[in-house]
């Protein structure tokens, strides 16, 4: 095999690969604003960073912030984590937009308390950084929150649940999100608080981990089911886990005498609250902490002001099986301001 | 591009082991395209966006490969012996938790919970290494099951908290130094250096003969008097010390012990190895070309977030260099037949 050959062979494989990357480029840059214009030095840029890009909800964050950057005139970029719990790529992401010039950051951190040095080394460079959703540890290593209040968000299905038994004795399952993170934390604490009972209350007969995904759901209730059959009321950290406790159920022909309560108000899961597969949610609103977050942003560029503390972007209890003193709002409402 | 009708011979035109030429040819041929394409990535990235060529960005880019980059260098030994380790990521973290453990709760100094990890690594990498070789058992299957071990391992003992304050010694790569204008990490240093120790152990000592040699064909190896079994165990078990640097240099670089971490790292070093010219047949690649694989996935993510593409277009892309990296190699090995 001559060298002439073996170059010409390395040459033509680096032009292929090259060729093809610039032509993927090309067509997806297309879908990206201004593909290869360089950005002027008077343009505002915005950073939205979430946890993965392949979860609705944070497709509609982006959606969002998409939105109001368009509306505020500002070049928007985002990125995102490979998966959830990705901190390093979200590192990698925050580095890289300071590099571009951003005047802020959006994040929703992935580990609340491993993102911290990356926030910090870019708000010593001037960028402003708010966190949307979900809270850093310690709060106040980044400028601002913008997020719903996911204890609150708890508490109301936990109310709800506690007057749709009417007094009777509860057998209650949590399926969860995972160990030691917050938005999971939280929407367990505030339900029990609502309902009234302690954790580790002998009417808690099951807790199992979903990471939010339906076919853990799923499992994670057939086996609650195994254990104590009896079950009659199942609390689900969101509506794909609430979904596959919904199947599990079904199967064993329960699903008409289990109260399930759920939070997030995405349009699949408010529809099943209307379907009544599920008796009620708690709805939170990603778009409004998107297009919140890149206005603070675009008022910081523009006269140097820094939002700070946080800013409760609300939460609404959608049921269509209203209960007395528990304030609700049909899901009529809640497909009208559902996202996903 | 006209189809050849030569058909495919099946002797290997590196079955000598004659060594200078055969090492250096082994060393330049399959890393020219990936540089070229490197290269040409970059020239694409600097006309269509300011930040890219600077002196920063580059520093930046090494920084944000580091830890997937070394151990990538793992990786490449283990497939240059026809093996493959889907563990490395898994053991990386563990390594990880536990220098962040012992250092941040006292029990050790923090250089001795350095000396720890890398030693956990490397029994991990020794530990696959004799399974691979003393039952024996396919490597895929060993670090497969040896992935769900470290991964439960690191969650057991981390118990689900992510460590935080640590002391100085551990974040000591993670610091940066002025060189001109642009700020350079030491662990980008300590990387770069790997790289090169590593190359020049393949390329220039007897180890690294015989590990192109054991990739090749483990039976004539065995014949040439090398001593397959101990040199399979090495391989693995320095595979395993590198992931506990590569451990190190995940702390320092995030300034904290994090149980999540590295969950895609296997895939990615493969991914850097492939890109590299690196064949998975074993027996044929080089460090140099993996390190240009990974930058050359560095360079995209760094390139398209600068340009404001969405991370997801980054994924498509490496999938499409991947399967067409392999390809032209494919196509030009029977070409030159």
């Amino acid at each position: 095999m001559s060298r002439t050959t073996r170059l010409s062979s390395s040459l033509l494989r680096a032009a292929a690969c090259t060729g093809i990357a610039a032509l993927t480029l090309t067509a997806c840059g297309s879908g990206s604003g201004s593909g290869s214009a360089s950005s002027g030095s008077g343009e505002i840029k915005v950073g939205l960073i979430t946890k993965t890009d392949t979860n609705p909800f944070f497709v509609k964050m982006k959606e969002g912030a998409e939105k109001a950057a368009k509306a505020e005139g500002v070049k928007l970029m985002t990125a995102a984590g490979k998966f959830d719990g990705d901190n390093a790529g979200q590192v990698t992401a925050v580095e890289n937009m300071v590099a571009s010039g951003v005047k802020g950051i959006l994040i929703t951190p992935s580990d609340s308390k491993a993102i911290v040095p990356a926030i910090e080394k870019a708000k010593a460079k001037g960028v402003l950084v708010i966190a949307l959703d979900t809270p850093t540890e310690p709060e106040s290593a980044v400028d601002a929150l913008f997020a719903t209040d996911n204890l609150k968000a708890g508490e109301l299905i936990g109310e709800y649940a506690k007057a749709a038994m009417k007094g009777k004795p509860a057998k209650i399952a949590t399926l969860d999100l995972a160990p030691g993170v917050s938005v999971g934390v939280q929407r367990h604490n505030g339900f029990l608080k609502g309902f009234g009972v302690k954790d580790g209350d002998p009417s808690v007969v099951c807790s199992q981990d979903t990471g939010g995904d339906q076919a853990k759901g799923q499992t994670a209730m057939e086996n609650c089911l195994q254990k104590e059959p009896d079950i009659n009321v199942v609390y689900t950290i969101n509506e794909p886990a609430a979904l596959g406790a919904y199947t599990a159920l079904k199967a064993k022909g329960r699903e008409k005498d289990v109260l399930i309560v759920s939070v997030d108000g995405g349009c699949t899961g408010t529809q099943a609250v209307k379907d009544g597969k599920i008796a009620a949610t708690s709805q939170q609103y990603p778009l409004k902490m998107a297009s919140e977050g890149v206005k603070a942003v675009v008022t910081y560029a523009k006269d140097g002001k820094k939002a700070s503390g946080y800013t409760d972007t609300g939460v609404t209890l959608i049921t269509d099986k209203a209960q007395d003193g528990v304030t609700s709002k049909d899901t009529a409402y809640g497909l009208e301001n559902c996202w996903g | 591009m006209t189809a050849t009708s030569t058909p495919p011979s099946t002797s290997s035109p590196y079955a000598g082991l004659k060594a200078p030429t055969t090492a250096r040819r082994l060393l330049t041929a399959p890393t020219t395209g990936p540089l070229v394409a490197l290269l040409l990535a970059c020239a694409f990235f600097s006309l269509s966006t300011d930040q890219f060529l600077t002196g920063g960005n580059f520093s930046l880019i090494v920084q944000q490969v580091m830890v997937v980059g070394t151990l990538a260098i793992g990786q490449t030994l283990i497939i240059l012996t026809a093996g493959i380790d889907l563990s490395c990521g898994a053991v990386m973290a563990f390594g990880s938790i536990v220098i962040a453990r012992m250092a941040a709760e006292g029990s050790l100094p923090p250089l001795a919970a350095i000396a720890l990890g890398l030693a956990v690594c490397g029994g991990f990498g020794l530990l696959n290494g004799a399974l691979v070789q003393k039952i024996p058992l396919p490597p895929f299957i060993v670090t497969l099951g040896m992935l769900n071990v470290a991964f439960a391992l690191t969650h057991i003992y981390s118990e689900e908290q992510t460590v935080t304050n640590l002391p100085g010694p551990l974040t000591a790569l993670g610091q940066t130094f002025p060189l001109g204008k642009t700020d350079i990490t030491y662990g980008s240093l300590v990387t770069i250096a790997l790289f090169l120790l590593l190359a020049y152990a393949l390329s220039s000592t007897g180890w690294g003969r015989h590990v192109y040699a054991l990739g090749n064909s483990p039976e004539a190896a065995r014949l040439n008097g090398i001593r397959t079994s101990r040199l399979t165990i090495g391989v693995y078990t320095v595979a395993g010390i590198l992931y506990g640097i590569a451990a190190l240099l995940l702390i320092s670089r995030t300034g904290v012990g994090d149980p999540q971490a590295g969950q895609t790292d296997n895939l990615d070093s493969i991914t850097a190895v492939v890109l590299g010219g690196t064949s998975l047949f074993g027996g044929r690649g080089s460090v140099l070309g993996t390190f240009i694989g990974v930058l050359i996935v560095g360079v995209f993510r760094n390139g398209l977030q600068l340009m404001g593409v969405a991370s997801i277009y980054q994924t498509l892309i490496t999938g499409v260099l991947v399967i067409l990296a392999v390809t032209v190699d494919q196509l030009s090995r029977k070409k030159a037949r």
